[in-house]
């Protein structure tokens, strides 16, 4: 399809659909300023995003394979006198690392299986390296390797029994102590989680909305909270003493609480009440670590434990200050919405840049998807970008720039940190209740000397991210070592796998991916020896919350535009008055009924 | 180029919400108009059904138009197929719905439902219950919704055991919740009655029935369950002890059995040919059912309160016709037969004595004691020392003080004394606003511990003397009291109560700050009366110790009434008994 040309000239040009970016766009659109908001993948919200499983696979399979080199085009000819060109580099798939995916589910048929493709040579590296300590048949290693290779392929013609019973046949690498495991039980076949597979959202990041956090608040201001829709985490856990434990948190949870005692009760009421206000004690152990502070106030291991590592979720190390200001976060949202602090988008976290995407076009901002900038025309004299070239060539003038870091790459050279992250789909809730409808959220302590703080979230079928019957499980710290070595050892004890075939009372790994991603945080917002009018929006955090990519944003839009007020309340649509220059619905509102739905994909291939 | 979006500024946006808000009011006027004058011809038709249901569903608290529409409705009722009428009142219900959505605590939309309930041909119970599952899961404190609950779970007969649950969930949800926890106490004593071998008080038969109101029954529960209760309770007041929902419901936990209804005592004076009869509880003295039969005969007499002030009383008094028992050579056997209680107490005065009387101890009774097997006193022990545990981490917590001040009044009223006073102390200095609460509280105790002191003793002289006392409680117990001493004390008055004292013949209240002896009330032995330091300050004030026949020695002194002019020969006029005045 012949290219349709872009308008010339805009006030702000965006690339990159993360969720600050997005934000940004939101913000500027919504104040009158001219938004072109790009990005080369195909797919919003760029690491932000949430996938179908297949959708998945497909990222998967596209990081597993060897980057091509891009052939930098010579746009000079584009230039005119003073100006000069900036190369933006190569986006580079650093920013996601180490991927190693198994499937510990059986495939539905043997031969299926075996028609399909030959691994990945890399990926085959990655399942041995797991499979050396795994007491299982060489045969039985294909079987789980292979299948992943049907990840593009005949899958979607497969009719499968969705939940017919397994035979002993389709197991095969399953250990012993596992096939004998809860006979009874149906197990949720690879190919049905394919079949399936477009149910899922499954998010690249793991966050939750604190419900007192500066992205709930922007999302009411802003009125963008009516595009999506959020449930409640129902429940904080925590891993301790090899179980998981609810953690009481709120006053009904304390209520009614049975691991509790009463006078622990009322300790942990009164904690909690008091660190609210800042006392003199308080100032006492400035600078000191707050786990110092709780061990004096003699709360016992029980409280001490959950107000630590669950409530505050800092590390032994804290300092109270930050310790404190952690707990009044976590309070300070407690109760807005329900008995937990966070809440969570319904179909995933990539709903939340797609609906400031959306808010953007509303008021006619531009969205392109598969399009991407190649490089800024810099005036010599002001050090000032004029304009942008894509990368079909056209030139595109804007008065400000902003951009996802990945583009700027290896000029911020700074040794970079790395998030470990695992998805897994289970069959079970790490820890069954009444309801099978529980959201958690589970801190869990470093399993040993050297290891992270890992964060869990659970997600059941009703948050819409994945089918009944499973739950999807995100496992999320900082980096010591690969993904793989510093989350498969708590996979390995809150879960059952054929690493852990002794746990046979706690939720199967249906299928798992561990992967490193960039943790952006510290990433400057100017300077990269950028010009003055260029923003670098960075990646992920490693924190819970948003309130990093928040904040980023609104520096960002300050910047841009400083007498500006950051998502004033949209107004209602009848409020909005039609030109009878352009009777027909504004730009905006077309791409408003692509962003956020799934047609968007399409909508923007159309636009190539 | 881009399709810039204009916004309607914020004077276009008003000047439209109010030509809307003018049109609705319009709309709304007229079909009111409509509607009155539908109803002044008495036209009830369908038509009209629709206009109210217009009006109402804007706004559903216009009661004439509820009230209008039942008129409509009731007449559909006579012209309609029953199949008809069924669909009419679903209609109705479903109407009704979007009703409580506008306005949840509207009286006439659940007044009107309630209505169509009862009437609906074939009603549909689990849907209204589950209607008020979800108000109340919107707000738990709905006692509009509370009170349907009530109608509909009794109407239906939900199993009491799952209304019982229902208010587990919704005091796990949230325990700051006084009807949750009141409904509990009404359907626990259904659920899990008191074990009939215990000593049950009220001698009704329990009978778990759904459709038994739980105000027939008796309002116990079996220990088990208790113990289970006190648990829950506990664990809301440890989490939040400021909460006073969970205290007060621990409080109807704690609460002591009724008393037994009963006559506890029956005096008789020869002199002034008197029976005073005292009751468990007080009775009206002019409708009660008293029969005095005396040597075999039934006595035709006249009961009366001890006081004018009041009809009801646990003292009632009578005097006997004049000569019956006046000759100290007879001897004499009185009964007095309550007779709606079947119950009655003997009372012999023999040969040579000018007074006798038959009772029940306050000890024997255990009277300001919950009644207790040892088992539960053990279960209270176990209670108490919870309460202190959560003392120790809240010392200043009113709610815990007070509790642990009951509890040890349940357990041992004297030994636990001291302790008692001490948390009063802490009590008015933490809650400074309810001091005089408190002061009137601890007044009781107090004088509970001295009446069963005086008992043990088994003396009739009653003294409490410089402790702070603020009020006078319990004066039915002192019906034998022939010398009384509060003084030094913080009395305001002698209130009517004080004319149950009938054997009173000596009364010490010096150093108060007494204004008032209305209760100085025809005392028909009383002879002494030392009011020295006190705030009399009208000869009018003791006009009602004129009715005290006896009366010869008064001592005023240190009152403002001894400064009038006058005052000791206008005394004399009105006392003249007096022989002993002191100014």
């Amino acid at each position: 399809m012949a290219a349709e040309e872009l308008p010339s000239e805009f006030d702000v040009v965006i690339l990159g659909t993360g969720l600050p970016e997005s934000v940004v766009a939101a913000a500027c659109s919504r104040v009158g300023q001219r938004v072109l908001h790009l990005d080369r993948r195909s797919y919003y919200a760029a690491n932000w995003a949430s996938f179908t499983f297949n959708g998945l696979l497909s990222w998967i399979q596209q990081y597993q394979e060897e980057p091509q080199p891009k052939e930098v085009q010579d746009w000079s000819s584009l230039l005119d006198e003073g100006e000069e060109l900036v190369y933006l580099s190569n986006p580079d798939s650093a920013s996601i690392s180490n991927l190693q995916v198994f499937c510990f589910t059986s495939e539905e048929d043997e031969e299926e299986a075996q028609s399909s493709d030959l691994p990945n040579p890399t990926e085959e590296k990655a399942v041995n390296e797991d499979t050396d300590v795994k007491p299982s048949a060489d045969s039985n290693e294909e079987a789980t390797t292979e299948k992943q290779e049907t990840v593009g392929g005949a899958e979607e013609e497969q009719v499968t029994p969705t939940e017919g019973e397994e035979q002993d046949t389709d197991k095969p690498h399953l250990s012993t102590a596992q096939s004998q495991l809860e006979p009874t039980r149906k197990r949720i076949t690879y190919a049905h989680l394919v079949k399936e597979g477009r149910r899922f959202n499954i998010d690249l990041v793991s966050k939750l909305m604190y419900s007192r956090g500066s992205l709930v608040d922007l999302l009411i201001k802003s009125n963008v909270s009516r595009y999506a829709e959020f449930k409640n985490v129902t429940r904080i856990l925590t891993y301790r003493n090899g179980n998981v434990e609810q953690v009481p948190c709120s006053r009904a949870d304390v209520f009614a609480s049975r691991q509790l005692s009463v006078v622990e009760k009322r300790k942990l009421m009164r904690f909690l009440t008091s660190c609210m206000e800042e006392t003199e004690e308080h100032q006492a152990y400035s600078g000191r670590p707050y786990l110092e502070f709780l061990c004096d106030q003699k709360l016992g291991d029980n409280l001490q434990h959950f107000l630590l590592h669950s409530i505050a979720m800092v590390t032994e190390d804290t300092p109270i200050e930050e310790g404190l200001a952690a707990t009044r976060h976590f309070l300070r949202s407690l109760g807005r919405y329900g008995n937990t602090p966070f809440l969570f988008p319904l179909y995933g976290l990539g709903e939340i840049p797609q609906c400031f995407c959306r808010m953007c076009a509303v008021f006619g901002g531009i969205y392109c998807l598969r399009h991407s900038v190649d490089c800024l025309v810099v005036d010599k004299d002001t050090n000032r970008c004029k304009a942008v070239i894509d990368n079909r060539g056209q030139r595109i003038s804007c008065s400000h720039f902003v951009v996802e870091d990945s583009y700027v790459g290896k000029k911020a050279a700074a040794p970079r940190r790395l998030l470990s992250r695992a998805v897994l789909i289970t069959d079970g809730s790490v820890l069954p209740s009444d309801s099978d409808q529980q959201v958690s959220m589970v801190t869990i302590p470093p399993v040993a000397a050297r290891y992270p703080v890992v964060k869990m979230v659970e997600l059941c079928p009703s948050t819409m991210t994945c089918i009944p019957g499973t739950y999807l499980v995100h496992l999320t710290c900082q980096s010591a070592g690969s993904a793989y070595e510093d989350l498969a050892p708590v996979v390995t004890r809150c879960f059952h796998t054929p690493d852990s075939p002794d746990q046979e009372n706690r939720p199967s790994v249906l299928w798992c991916v561990y992967f490193n991603m960039v943790d952006g945080s510290g990433v400057e917002l100017e300077g990269h020896g950028l010009p003055s009018n260029v923003y670098v929006c960075s990646g992920l955090d490693s924190t819970l919350g948003h309130e990093y990519a928040i904040r980023q944003a609104e520096l960002i839009f300050q910047k841009i535009l400083p007498e500006e007020d950051f998502c004033p309340p949209a107004p209602n649509p009848e409020d909005i008055i039609y030109d009878g220059e352009n009777p027909s619905t504004p730009a905006g509102e077309e791409d408003e009924d692509g962003a956020g739905e799934e047609g968007k994909r399409e909508q923007s291939q159309t636009q190539e | 180029m881009h399709g810039r979006i204009k916004i309607k500024s914020t004077a276009q946006q008003e000047e439209e919400k109010r030509k809307e808000r003018e049109k609705k009011l319009k709309i709304y006027v007229s079909a009111r108009d409509t509607c009155f004058s539908k109803r002044k011809e008495g036209i009830l038709d369908e038509e009209a059904l629709q206009v109210t249901q217009q009006l109402l569903s804007s706004n559903p608290d216009f009661a004439t138009l509820w009230n209008y529409r039942r008129e409509i409705l009731m007449h559909l009722e006579t012209v309609k197929e029953k199949d008809e009428v069924q669909k009419i009142y679903e209609a109705e219900l479903a109407f009704l719905e979007s009703c409580l959505k506008l306005n949840p605590k509207s009286y006439g939309s659940w007044h009107h439902r309630c209505w169509v309930s009862a009437r609906l041909p074939r009603p549909d119970w689990s849907r209204e219950l589950s209607l008020c599952d979800r108000c109340l899961s919107l707000d738990d404190r709905n006692f509009h919704c509370w009170d349907y609950r009530r109608m509909v779970v009794k109407v239906s007969g939900v199993p009491v055991a799952q209304e019982l649950g229902f208010t587990d969930r919704l005091i796990g949800s949230n325990f700051s919740n006084y009807s949750s926890w009141h409904y509990r106490s009404t359907l626990l004593p259904l659920l899990h009655p008191e074990s009939p071998e215990s000593p049950s008080p009220s001698h009704e038969p329990p009978q778990p029935s759904p459709s038994h109101s739980p105000q027939t029954q008796s309002h116990r529960v079996c220990e088990e369950q208790l113990l289970k209760e006190y648990e829950l309770v506990q664990n809301a007041f440890f989490t939040d002890p400021n909460d006073q929902s969970a205290w007060f419901y621990y409080r109807w936990l704690l609460g002591r059995a009724e008393r037994e209804e009963m006559i506890s005592c029956v005096y008789v004076s020869r002199d002034e040919e008197r029976v005073a009869v005292a009751f468990s509880r007080p009775v009206n003295a002019q409708s009660v059912s008293l029969l005095l039969v005396l040597d075999g005969q039934p006595q035709k007499v006249e009961w009366k309160s001890v006081h004018p002030r009041f009809k009801h009383s646990p003292v009632c008094i009578c005097d006997l016709p004049p000569g019956t028992i006046s000759d100290i050579t007879n001897e004499h056997n009185l009964t007095v037969h309550w007779t709606e209680k079947y119950t009655h107490r003997d009372c012999a005065l023999y040969t040579g004595r000018t007074e006798s009387w038959c009772r029940d101890s306050a000890t024997d009774q255990e009277l300001f004691r919950s009644e207790l097997s040892v088992e539960k006193t053990s279960v209270l022990q176990s209670e108490l020392q919870s309460c202190n545990q959560l003392l120790e981490l809240e010392p200043l917590n009113k709610w815990c003080l007070l509790t642990i001040v009951l509890l040890m009044r349940a357990l041992d009223p004297l030994g636990y004394e001291k302790e008692t006073l001490a948390h009063f102390q802490t009590l008015k200095e933490v809650d400074p606003m309810r001091s005089a609460y408190y002061s009137d509280l601890c007044s009781k105790f107090i004088i509970e511990n001295t009446v069963l002191k005086m008992e043990y003793a088994e003396v009739r002289v009653f003294s409490i003397t410089d402790k702070n006392l603020t009020t006078l409680c319990h004066l039915d117990q002192l019906l034998l009291v022939t010398h009384i001493n509060l003084s030094s004390n913080q009395l305001q008055q002698l209130p009517p109560q004080f004319a149950m004292l009938q054997c009173l013949e000596v009364l010490e209240v010096d150093n108060n700050r007494i204004e008032n002896l209305e209760g100085v009330y025809h005392l028909p032995k009383l002879e002494e009366v030392l009011l020295k330091n006190n705030k009399i300050s009208a000869l009018a004030d003791l006009q009602p110790l004129a009715s005290c026949p006896k009366l010869r020695r008064l001592d005023l002194r240190g009152n403002p009434v001894t400064q009038a002019a006058n005052i000791e020969s206008e005394l004399t006029a009105l006392l003249p008994s007096v022989t002993d005045l002191l100014l």
